[in-house]
């Protein structure tokens, strides 16, 4: 971005802005205890955990809703 | 070409002169004749400019700002209530960098409702990002435009500008103006050509984004270095319109400062007043001088250092009011300059100040009372 008149020249550029920055709690997901229910996965808000239940940190803002939603507390958030 | 004209006629001239190609106009006393001027201008075929007659200020100001999105040189004018109500975008234009010249009719905000003149409306606005020109004449509301625009494109700016006029005193009185001619004006102010923020399908960018805490300071930064480079840039704008039109401008305007043992600080008409004044005192032996603050943003401290520094004392005269600290200009010279100062609020709402007010207020001055007291010149004693 461009200062002077906060102007983008870069379409799509909003995906260079990582909010994972705005994390203060982490989760780390124990997939020796995972039982693949795709809990996680659905209610994510963000979108940040793939099929093979890795956690896009670029973009998690640590909300901790997957260690909520987690019937086996395979999840624990940790802090930054 | 001398014609004997109105402020407002001498401010659509100069429009007419520098050929924005982008004209959103709401009309409100006592503005009302410049966007009258400029929409026969447009109609006569005297102006090419697309001329758009929107539903409000709000409107007026935010079509400027999508007008001088796509590169184009745009005008606008306003005043008091319009002016309040186009706050929002004023600050967008100003952060978009979009080089806009607006004219503003100085008059009273409501309530009480009046369409008179004083100066809260633009000063409401100090901190937009605009620049802020005061006009003491007709003349001075021309040539203030020409070089505005000049200024406001200048890459190092890239800053509105407001030209503040005051209402009726100014937008509703003739004088004699002396109008330029195109050919010179074209020559000093050339076709504008965007060189930052516009919008062109070979040349693709996104206008006022969202800008998290990552980007958003160094914006707001940026707009104070420019804010502060501008005091430079209108400087030589000053010196290059001198060249071509003989007539020289700076920051601040020194009448009969150098020996003066008291100096009166004020913008727009009242210097007219204060400056007879001054001559009659001179030629009974006082020493008084008037500095003349013509660019209010950016603040020019250190010309008002210079000029103050040798005076016993100084009256700053305010046509308003930030309440429970008093004026605005008064209070700014404070924070910046120490120098002994009084201060008066005066003419709000259109009080008259006649010469006589300008004379005690010297005398008030030289003997004061107590120090940093606030003075409302000519307030009546409830009954």
């Amino acid at each position: 971005m461009t200062s002077i008149g906060a102007t983008v020249k870069e379409p799509g550029s909003s995906k260079n802005y990582k909010t994972g920055s705005w994390r203060t709690f982490k989760p780390i997901l124990d997939k020796e205890k995972c039982i693949d229910c795709e809990n996680c996965i659905l209610f994510c808000p963000e979108g940040c955990i793939n099929k093979d239940y890795d956690i896009d940190y670029d973009y998690c803002k640590g909300c901790g809703i997957c260690a909520e939603e987690c019937p086996v507390k395979a999840i624990k958030m940790e802090r930054e | 070409m001398i014609k004997v004209i109105s402020a407002n006629r001498a401010l659509a001239e100069a429009v007419r002169l520098a050929r924005p190609q982008v004209i959103p106009v709401y009309p409100i006393t006592p503005q009302t004749s410049i966007s009258e001027y400029l929409a026969s201008f447009v109609a006569d075929g005297d102006l090419k400019a697309e001329y758009i007659r929107v539903e409000s200020e709000h409107s007026a100001i935010s079509a400027a700002v999508g007008a001088s999105g796509t590169g184009v040189r745009t005008f606008t004018a306003t005043s008091s209530q319009g002016l309040a109500l186009m706050h929002e975008i004023l600050f967008a234009a100003a952060g978009l960098r979009n080089p806009i010249v607006m004219g503003n009719a100085n008059r009273a905000l409501s309530a009480p409702l009046s369409i008179w003149n004083d100066q809260q409306d633009s000063i409401s606005q100090r901190d937009s990002g605009w620049m802020q020109f005061f006009a003491e004449n007709a003349q001075e509301a021309l040539d203030f435009v020409i070089q505005a625009y000049k200024i406001s494109e200048n890459k190092d700016v890239l800053l509105p500008s407001m030209i503040c006029i005051d209402g009726f005193i100014l937008t509703h009185t003739v004088e004699p103006v002396n109008i330029p001619d195109q050919e010179d004006v074209d020559n000093f102010l050339p076709t504008y050509q965007p060189k930052h923020a516009y919008l062109d399908p070979k040349d693709p960018m996104s206008l006022g984004t969202f800008t998290d805490p990552d980007y958003y300071m160094e914006a707001r930064y940026d707009m104070e270095v420019a804010m502060e480079r501008a005091k430079e840039v209108i400087r030589t704008v000053n010196k290059e319109f001198e060249e071509v039109f003989g007539r020289k401008y700076d920051l601040v305007e020194n009448y009969r400062c150098e020996d003066a043992e008291i100096i009166l600080v004020a913008m727009g008409s009242i210097c007219g007043t204060i400056k007879a004044v001054i001559d009659d005192l001179r030629e009974k032996g006082e020493k008084v001088g008037l500095l003349k603050v013509i660019a209010f943003r950016p603040f020019p401290q250190e010309d008002i250092y210079q000029a103050v520094k040798n005076a016993h004392r100084i009256a700053v005269l305010d046509k308003n009011i930030s309440f429970s600290i008093g004026g605005v200009l008064y209070n700014e010279i404070k924070a910046k300059i120490d120098v002994d100062a009084s201060s008066f609020i005066l003419g709000l709402g259109g009080r008259d100040v006649s010469p006589e007010d300008i004379i005690n207020i010297i005398k008030q001055t030289r003997n004061p009372t107590e120090p940093d007291v606030i003075t409302w010149v000519g307030l009546k004693e409830e009954e």
